[in-house]
């Protein structure tokens, strides 16, 4: 058998093991985010949301939508990978992959798709829940949305992959997404236009990368966005290179997980 | 392709900037053998391991697997090894069965091929009843039996076990003994550590002992054993005693008045001493060894080193 097959066995079989996981546990992975979401559909979209108004000329709950998928989407495929793979290493299951002749690319690989996998799976669970509070949404650019979702689910998934890498305790994995994540995807523009702010906070925002991936996706989905599409989207690969590289030099030199 | 399973050449570990694990081992194993390594606690065994197996890295010395250098071609000496951690390092939370065809999977093992392989292994291992069951369920001799079915789905030539049967009761250890020695003479390369020298006695063709990160000793089990000097005997017999037999050139105690402990050095004759015990009309019923002879030449060697 040739090594590139043999790569891709392993690959797969990572992938799906990955899949597995978090399919095993759909209570506490899958149903969350769309009782979350219901909750804000039904508060800020139904219940507050006539209160509004319009923001950017949208019904307040269909210029909510894309933000929340994309809140569902970042944490997911963020807590997929940091999760699992600071898991393997707390159990030493980590020894299966490094014993085996997998290449560190295709470990790294595998986890992401894991990750972007759940964080797909989440963003299409958290829209079919949008559709029974506004069942009249449509998608503009279904191409840019589609995407913008798999390249945010990337991003993010690399992200987690750096947290687990260098976590020592399960408090290490739960630091970063509660003070840092969070607030940075609430006042990334989920809930609000940066065109609301006085010119100050307005230029603080634009400082704030959850506002570039949530505005983009909001373009893709609305056509409305306080950013620039070419601009956004350069920054979301040029992350994603980085961290990429970054993850695999770890990989290699066995940072966190050979000793 | 080399007759060497395992060549290891000034193999050194440092952890962090001081903490020195091997200070420069060379060590071979033939093809084909059944190998024991020894040492105490924090001698340098596992990071051995764990450097042939890619959990540690080395901080300087070669280690070729049947001839392929990890450092060219780590992918393919991996290959060809298999190795059983110390510590249970599976997912507790999935079934036997996918845990090991998942396994294959790392190997490149296509589904329909790796199936059939874990059938054979876990059938083998007396683990395919439990194929659909959680890990964290099983036993602790069962995740033994599992942690070697994993090491073992990709047909490894050089097998590695690090204390396999810690912990794991009388008759599974003597099972695992038997397939162990199965795999072996059917061609698989053993290394084994242990901390029960009875089982790398009873296991073992050639043995090494390492301590304080160096090599203390390599040779053949046989070898080391006559190297022994005194082997302590202990003899039940049939009348009770009140006082020890007084016996020419033979020192004997009683432990109780059916058991007699006695020393016989390499130059003494054994039937000399069960005819002089006939000669007072004492019935032996029944002779065993006093204690594990490995395990005193052990604490020997070790005492001696860190002396």
């Amino acid at each position: 058998m040739s090594r590139k097959k043999e790569i891709f066995i392993a690959l797969v079989t990572l992938t799906k093991k990955e899949i597995r996981r978090y399919l095993r546990i759909w209570v506490q992975t899958l149903v969350p985010p769309a009782v979350t979401m219901s909750l804000y559909f039904v508060i800020f979209g139904t219940l507050i949301g006539p209160r509004i108004g319009s923001m950017d000329g949208l019904d307040y709950i269909q210029f909510m939508i894309p933000g929340l998928i994309m809140m569902s989407v970042i944490t997911n495929s963020y807590s997929n990978v940091v999760s699992s793979f600071y898991s393997v290493k707390f159990q030493k299951s980590i020894d299966e992959l490094l014993v085996s002749p997998m290449p560190n690319w295709a470990i790294l690989l595998g986890f992401i798709l894991g990750g972007v996998s759940r964080g797909v799976l989440i963003g299409c669970i958290v829209f079919c829940v949008s559709l029974f509070f506004y069942p009249a949404f449509t998608v503009i650019n279904p191409a840019l949305t589609i995407l913008v979702l798999f390249l945010t689910a990337i991003l993010f998934s690399l992200m987690g992959f750096l947290n687990a890498v260098f976590a020592d305790s399960f408090d290490d994995i739960s630091i970063i997404p509660t003070f840092i994540l969070t607030p940075l995807i609430y006042l990334g523009g989920v809930f609000y236009s940066i065109n609301m702010l006085p010119e100050f906070w307005r230029n603080i925002s634009l400082a704030n990368p959850m506002l570039y991936v949530v505005n983009t996706f909001r373009e893709g989905m609305l056509g409305v966005s306080d950013v620039s599409i070419p601009m956004a989207l350069s920054m979301i690969v040029l992350f994603i290179v980085i961290l990429g590289a970054a993850s695999l030099h770890l990989l290699n030199k066995g940072t966190g997980i050979r000793q | 392709m080399s007759k060497f399973a395992l060549e290891i050449t000034g193999l050194k570990k440092i952890y962090g900037s001081d903490v020195v694990a091997l200070k420069g081992i060379d060590l071979t194993v033939t093809e084909g053998d059944f190998f024991a390594l020894l040492g105490p606690n924090g001698a340098g065994k596992s990071s051995t391991i764990g450097i042939i197996g890619s959990l540690v890295n080395k901080t300087a010395g070669t280690v070729k697997i049947f001839g392929i250098d990890i450092d060219v071609d780590f992918p393919e000496a991996k290959r060809l090894l298999g190795v059983v951690s110390q510590e249970i390092n599976f997912s507790q939370f999935e079934k036997v069965l996918d845990i090991v065809v998942t396994q294959a999977g790392f190997y490149g093992i296509p589904a329909p091929e790796a199936n059939a392989k874990a059938e054979k292994v876990l059938k083998r291992l007396g683990l395919w009843d439990r194929r659909d069951s959680q890990a964290r369920t099983l036993s602790g001799g069962y995740k033994r039996r599992l942690m070697i079915a994993k090491a073992l789905i990709h047909d490894p030539k050089l097998l590695i076990l690090d204390e396999p049967t810690a912990g794991v009761d009388i008759e599974l250890r003597r099972e695992m003994w038997d397939f162990l020695k199965e795999i072996n003479a059917n061609g698989t390369t053993i290394i084994l550590t242990t901390h029960y020298l009875e089982e790398a006695e009873q296991l073992c063709k050639n043995i090494a002992i390492i301590d304080h990160g160096e090599l203390v000793e390599n040779t053949s089990m046989k070898n080391l054993l006559s190297r022994l000097d005194v082997q302590g005997f202990v003899l039940d017999v049939d009348q009770p005693l009140q006082t020890p037999p007084s016996i020419k050139d033979f020192t004997l105690t009683l432990e109780d008045p059916h058991t007699i402990n006695v020393a016989v050095s390499k130059d003494q004759s054994i039937n000399e001493l069960f005819v002089q015990l006939s000669n007072l009309n004492i019935q032996v019923n029944s002779m065993r060894n006093e204690s594990n002879r490995l395990e005193e030449m052990f604490i020997e060697m070790v005492k001696k080193e860190q002396a």
